[in-house]
């Protein structure tokens, strides 16, 4: 009892925890109504909470839409109470553009009513969801306090939508996963391209659909935007520099991979290739290299590597 | 400055006053993985190289290169924290000390090559990696598709050689589902040795654990002749034997590593 009761009063001269984290959030304006809230450009980690993934937030009469909704429920809840301070108006909309975790688990915050995906990525919410949860959790701890991704009550079909007055046509793609949107802000000609479109920083392929991505790209590139949010990196304000970009870093990839393995290359080796100087100014390009290499390589040398048995 | 001067009178029990990358239980692991007595020291000569990130726990590509090392007779490849710690055996006969493997990663661990030279002593090396959990408890893919048993000991291959040069590359691809026995019912069961000849001379043994990755997949820079091929012998846990060929196909294009 006696050490029992010492221990309380050692606890009780000391901060029982440091503070719960938060995330401090800043939107740039982009045109008219919207701004971005920028990720910052490194991997999920514990220092940024998992907040890596552009957001955006679109005035409305109805209210303020978001397009995707960020990494942990503390991350929705945030952004939520920034989309009030700059639209005067409560969040009237969640648009998820794709399953993955930095875009998708802050629709935790949100109830399901307001949050709308793709079928398929609703689909996946059911199945993948619980895997990507296990490892957010691992990586980021205390930030991911009370995250539950619901699933998505709206369903988002591709063509026009109109919001609150606010005219916003939906295209429902695929190449960075199964199952990609990507909103077009019809006033301001502001394309808002989730992952399917990165800038500034090397493109990740976990899911990755490269012939599919190559078409996606082909059909953003056509859509008369003005500017382009990408899903990382900064605000591209042109029409197609970052999707130039991310289009060069993807046609690089492929046959990279392919001449490391043709010439006899280990994974190893194929990760340290040298990667060429027009990439230079790409953020994570070095780990970028290292995850696709994991994602392609197994595949591509089970078919190259001819069956030898007698 | 006294505890600069003595920094084995820090470590915590457990660690091995030496271990650059001080992990809990070296000495134990030291016991699993190497021959009684084995005498040991870390040497920055054996390369240890893998990624920065282990994008996928169930396939981590490891590289050993003890090339710089003279009279190498085996590269053993392990990692502590894994509940099958050693991965394979590589006794290069007739090969360059260098090995290319995939294993599994159970959770963030250190992964080392223990290198043995013509004295019997080892040399250590290697290097934390960071990983999500359970690579060696989740089921092998082959195993959730229940297709394993289709290609069982489907043997790949494809050798890379050089007119003139005797080092050569060697790629060798097994279908197996190198089962840890962790994972429901499904008792261990693994692909657990290679050997490969040319022309009758022994190239290299290896002995492998369920720790390697499903499907192994290896790199190797045997030793051969001008127009040399390499015969490949195999067997599993469960007395499954593999036999193979690969014959020479394409030129090492200049400046490959």
């Amino acid at each position: 009892m006696i050490a029992r009761r010492h221990l309380l009063g050692a606890l009780a001269g000391v901060p029982l925890l440091a503070a719960a984290p938060e995330y401090r959030l800043v939107a740039q304006p982009v045109a008219a109504g919207i701004w971005v809230v920028r990720g910052a450009d490194a991997p999920i980690a514990m220092a940024n909470g998992g907040a890596i993934a552009n957001i955006s937030i679109i005035a409305t009469d109805a209210g303020a839409v978001l397009i995707d909704a960020g990494a942990s429920h503390r991350h929705g809840r945030a952004l939520a109470a920034l989309a009030r301070r700059l639209t005067g108006k409560p969040v009237a909309r969640v648009y998820l553009t794709h399953l993955h975790p930095d875009h998708s688990f802050g629709a935790s915050a949100f109830p399901a009513g307001l949050v709308a995906a793709t079928p398929a990525v609703a689909a996946q919410v059911a199945g993948d969801a619980a895997g990507f949860s296990t490892g957010l959790y691992r990586l980021l701890g205390d930030w991911m306090r009370g995250t539950e991704l619901p699933a998505p009550a709206l369903v988002a079909e591709a063509g026009p939508v109109l919001i609150g007055g606010r005219q916003l046509r939906l295209f429902t793609l695929s190449g960075h996963s199964a199952s990609d949107l990507a909103v077009l802000d019809e006033a301001t000609g502001t394309l808002i391209a989730g992952d399917l479109v990165f800038h500034n920083r090397a493109p990740a392929t976990p899911h990755a659909d490269l012939p599919a991505w190559r078409r996606a790209l082909d059909q953003l590139a056509g859509l008369g935007q003005q500017r382009l949010v990408p899903g990382h990196g900064p605000v591209d304000p042109t029409p197609g520099t970052a999707i130039a970009q991310t289009r060069a870093w993807l046609d690089w990839l492929e046959p990279a991979l392919k001449a490391a393995l043709e010439a006899g290359l280990t994974m190893v080796e194929a990760g340290d290739l040298p990667i060429p100087p027009r990439f230079a100014g790409l953020a994570v390009a070095r780990l970028e290299l290292q995850r696709s290499v994991a994602h392609f390589w197994p595949a591509l040398e089970a078919a190259r590597l001819p069956r030898v048995s007698d | 400055m006294i505890l600069l001067t003595a920094p084995a009178a820090a470590a915590p029990e457990g660690v091995h006053p030496d271990d650059p990358l001080q992990s809990p239980f070296l000495p134990t692991v030291l016991q699993l993985v190497l021959p009684e007595g084995a005498r040991v020291r870390f040497d920055d000569r054996v390369k240890v190289q893998f990624p920065a990130i282990a994008e996928n726990q169930r396939q981590f590509p490891v590289q050993v290169d003890a090339r710089a090392v003279p009279g190498v007779k085996r590269i053993i490849i392990f990692a502590d924290l894994n509940p099958i710690q050693k991965a394979v055996e590589f006794a290069p006969h007739a090969a360059e000390a260098f090995i290319a493997i995939r294993i599994k990663l159970d959770q963030r661990t250190p992964v080392r090559a223990a290198v043995e030279v013509a004295d019997g002593s080892w040399l250590l090396a290697g290097g934390w990696i960071d990983a999500a959990g359970g690579g060696c408890s989740a089921p092998p893919v082959s195993r959730v598709k229940g297709d394993w048993a289709q290609s069982l000991m489907q043997l790949r291959g494809r050798l890379w050689t050089t007119p003139g040069q005797k080092v050569a590359r060697l790629a060798l691809a097994v279908r197996h589902p190198m089962d840890t026995g962790f994972v429901d019912n499904v008792p261990s069961y693994w692909l657990e040795s290679l050997q490969l000849r040319a022309d009758g001379r022994l190239l290299a043994d290896l002995a492998l654990n369920a720790s390697v990755a499903e499907d192994p997949a290896i790199m190797l820079m045997p030793h051969l002749l001008d127009g040399d091929s390499v015969t490949v012998r195999g067997r599993d846990s469960g007395g499954v034997e593999l036999a193979g060929r690969v014959a020479g196909q394409s030129a090492i294009p200049a400046g490959a590593p």
